[in-house]
């Protein structure tokens, strides 16, 4: 019920669907602090500067970790979910920073432009 | 009559410190956005082949992007140390009377992300 008890029937609770947005930004937040720094430390300082990066990140070598299906799920997992992630940092802090009277256009551009790159990141993740 | 709100302006982020430490945490994402979309794309490379692959890692080596990743990871451990910083406030741990030190809970977070590190760069290179 969305009715709070206050004895006028006319005050209801307002909907919000930020709580999913919100979820979905504590969850990607968890997985970029985990993993990204590592990632971003392998693959593009590790692969450049190191001697054996050629090897290590050598397609034979790399293509059957990517395409099992514990490869497939994490690089769904950290892909999409810090898509969510800055989406709604990203929706709040353009507002902060001026252009609120954009609204439900943010809202629209952030969360779409998330879903899209999730359905992407799908597709790419089972065409391997 | 309208309540009345006082004009911000746009530099409001630039007059104080915390101001600017914050907007810059908050614009973290934007890095944590632009390392995934590289992420995707060496993935999808890695699916059309070795030559598409081999080009996109020649691509990383490059000394722009290079930087432009170097940019990134800075920003994006920014993003890691205040997260994990933020814990004790939303973990509120209570044994008791008494709640758990703040520093024992992010210092859990941050041995969890030595671990968690450890474990993939070790699956990564020695797998």
């Amino acid at each position: 019920m969305l009715e709070t008890g206050h004895p006028n029937p006319k005050y209801k609770l307002s909907k919000s669907n930020e709580p999913i947005w919100w979820s979905l930004f504590s969850a990607g937040g968890v997985i970029a602090a985990l993993f990204l720094p590592v990632l971003i430390l392998l693959t593009c300082i590790g692969l450049p500067f190191a001697e054996s990066a050629d090897q290590i990140f050598a397609y034979e070598r790399i293509l059957p970790l990517a395409s099992h299906w514990i490869g497939r799920l994490f690089l769904l997992v950290v892909i999409a979910l810090p898509f969510f992630h800055a989406a709604h940092r990203l929706r709040y802090v353009v507002a902060d920073l001026g252009l609120e009277k954009l609204g439900p256009l943010l809202s629209v551009v952030c969360y779409g432009g998330a879903i899209i790159s999730t359905i992407l990141t799908i597709i790419v993740v089972i065409s391997l | 009559m309208k309540p009345y709100h006082r004009p911000v302006p746009k530099t409001w982020w630039l007059k104080r410190l915390p101001y600017f430490l914050f907007v810059i945490r908050e614009l973290t994402a934007a890095f944590v956005a632009f390392y995934c979309v590289l992420l995707l794309v060496l993935v999808y490379k890695l699916g059309q082949g070795p030559e598409a692959y081999e080009a996109m890692l020649a691509f990383l080596k490059t000394p722009g992007m290079i930087f432009l990743n170097v940019v990134a990871g800075l920003f994006v451990t920014y993003h890691s140390v205040t997260w994990f910083n933020l814990t004790p406030k939303v973990m509120v741990v209570q044994i008791g009377e008494e709640c758990v030190p703040g520093y024992l809970i992010a210092g859990s977070n941050y041995v969890a992300w030595l671990v968690v590190s450890g474990v993939l760069a070790w699956i990564i290179v020695r797998m």
